[in-house]
């Protein structure tokens, strides 16, 4: 009788750990070559852990190329896109949440369908319509073009946020004479923090991780996110395998620090964007 | 919502600015993300479009002219685009089953409690954080016979003759992207299955254990038809998103080696980003949108025919 229960949770245990396995043995691998040296890096092949490590891919990736440079582009364009986002989803997802108006179906449509038609289509005549602007090779052009792409999912999220906040809070500030404005900024938003923390993570993670526009926008190095210095990099020296590995290493970095960030959020994320990656 | 907001006082008293104000405040509250989502969205797509039917091509520039139909006529005979049809059906149908599949065993692995669950939980939805130009290098490099373990590993398996790259042989390049979407997208169905297992009311399961319901019963009779609604929403709205996903297979294979993994949409990135022909990209991007289309509308009328049904 006490057999069978044993062999299920025996089975059960194998069976997450071997998921745990598949998820982790790419980014194991990653690291692993980013740490071989050079001289060990083809004659010892496939081995699970060199027998020497070394620091010098990181060293030089850091010292000697220009991926501070693009780390730091990147830095800025996700960090400024998910404050923009964040910022303007607020407002949207309030109005969402606490108002009904002739326009809202209108609106939520119009988010929606934004979620649905392929972005791809847009590579082109964005690229035609940023340049005579002056915004394409600009990191403020990747800017707007991220916040855009952005707004319609975080305000679906910044909106089940409200939604959890209940309303006679506001109704109690506005007896008090607060106009609904003021009850939004100093009532209601100090309460949404953590989901206002949640967005930043979220819109981050997708500004962090865009790579077609990016490519199509961004020509030469001064500009360059991280994906565009990354991919050329791997164009050009297709054969430093330590070095690639080891810039891939430095960009999986802030992508985990925001994951461990906004994981208790990722149903709420996932079920408000519904189509968003 | 508004009568709570308005109810405090009757509107036929208020001042007539007053009352401008009230209404046109959720309008203010909207603005800056719907001018976001004009300008940025909506005008480039009517732009593009409008590109459909010119001839505009960034290096040449005397190109501009309107000339009709001239993109779509090309297009048929385009055994490239034709190709890419084919193989977005294939990257699409392959990627969504095993990414469900994959995704409802990992959710009913992780729905009962045990000890080290939490981290097992971030553990496996790590890849789902990986940025997906790096989910690409990284799956790339692992079928890299040089550096990566998976062909030496195939070979020893006797999948493969030879411990070649998997994604320059014409015959097997697709997997390689399909792999690597199927290790980044696990999570995502994962996670809404598990919210959606969650949900369902716990004492379901202990009645039909009494009633002498077996697991599998339990997992056919409860189980699944408690899940239905939000696997299929997910499939449907996933099926969409992967089609028009082309960032794996531009970082993997640039659509080679002979277009056998170029999709519709890397296809359309080809056109605009090496060759600079926006008339063209756009022309294939107006098919793909009106396929699109149809598949949307064609659900929605599934759907409309199945709660007829019941």
């Amino acid at each position: 009788m006490r057999a069978r229960p044993l062999i299920l949770t025996l089975a059960h245990r194998l069976a997450v750990l071997a998921y745990i396995l598949f998820a982790l043995f790419p980014l194991f691998w990653l690291l692993k070559v980013s740490l071989t040296p050079n001289d060990l890096l083809y004659s010892e092949g496939v081995r699970m852990w060199p027998s020497r490590v070394s620091f010098d891919h990181f060293r030089f990736v850091i010292a000697h190329s220009d991926f501070p440079l693009f780390f730091r582009n990147s830095l800025i364009v996700a960090g400024s896109t998910a404050l923009v986002v964040t910022a303007v989803a607020s407002l949207s997802g309030y109005a969402l949440s606490r108002f009904a108006f002739r326009a809202k179906y209108w609106i939520v449509a119009l988010m929606l369908l934004t979620q649905m038609f392929p972005l791809v289509m847009l590579v082109a005549p964005i690229f035609r319509l940023l340049s005579p602007l002056g915004l394409t090779n600009s990191l403020t052009g990747l800017v707007i073009v991220y916040s855009a792409f952005n707004v319609p999912f975080a305000t679906f999220l910044m909106q089940s946020f409200f939604d959890g906040i209940p309303k006679d809070l506001e109704e109690a500030a506005k007896i008090d004479g607060a106009t609904q404005f003021m009850a939004f900024r100093q009532i209601i938003l100090p309460l949404t923090l953590p989901g206002i923390a949640a967005t930043v993570g979220f819109v981050f993670t997708a500004a962090w991780s865009e790579l077609l526009f990016a490519l199509m926008l961004i020509s030469g190095n001064d500009a360059a996110t991280f994906p565009v210095g990354l991919l050329s990099f791997v164009s050009k020296f297709s054969v430093d395998f330590g070095q690639m590995m080891a810039a891939g290493v430095l960009a999986l970095i802030p992508a985990c620090i925001f994951f461990f960030l906004i994981q208790r959020y990722l149903v709420q994320g996932l079920t408000a964007g519904a189509v968003k990656g | 919502m508004a009568t709570t907001v308005i109810a405090e006082q009757s509107p036929h008293r208020r001042p007539l600015m007053q009352r401008f104000a009230r209404g046109s405040e959720p309008y203010l509250y909207s603005a800056p993300a719907l001018i976001l989502i004009v300008t940025v969205m909506l005008v480039p797509l009517v732009v593009g479009i409008s590109y459909a039917f010119r001839d505009v091509q960034i290096l040449n520039p005397f190109s501009g002219g309107f000339i009709g139909l001239d993109h779509f006529r090309a297009l048929a005979e385009d055994r490239a685009f034709l190709g890419a049809l084919r193989n977005t059906v294939w990257w699409t149908g392959a990627s969504v089953l095993l990414q469900f599949v994959f995704g409802l065993i990992l959710a009913l692995l992780l729905d009962k409690p045990f000890t080290g669950r939490g981290i097992a939980q971030a553990l496996v939805f790590l890849p789902w954080a990986v940025p997906t130009f790096l989910t690409g290098l990284n799956w790339a490099w692992l079928f890299n016979p040089v550096i990566g373990p998976l062909p030496h590993w195939l070979h020893a398996l006797g999948i493969l003759s030879e411990p070649n790259n998997i994604l320059s042989d014409p015959a097997l390049a697709m997997w390689g992207p399909i792999i690597a979407n199927v290790w980044w997208g696990i999570p995502f169905f994962a996670i809404t299955l598990l919210a959606a297992l969650q949900a369902i009311p716990r004492d379901l399961y202990e009645a039909a254990s009494i009633d002498g319901a077996g697991p599998v019963q339990r997992f056919l009779s409860i189980t699944l038809p408690f899940l239905a609604p939000t696997i299929a929403i997910t499939i449907l709205l996933r099926t969409v998103w992967i089609s028009n996903f082309a960032d794996l297979i531009v970082v993997m294979t640039k659509g080679g080696p002979a277009d056998r993994t170029q999709i519709v949409a890397s296809y359309i990135f080809t056109q605009a980003f090496t060759r600079l022909d926006f008339g063209y990209a756009s022309a294939i991007a107006m098919v793909l949108l009106v396929l699109l289309l149809v598949y949307s509308m064609l659900i929605v009328v599934l759907r409309q025919t199945l709660l007829n049904k019941d």
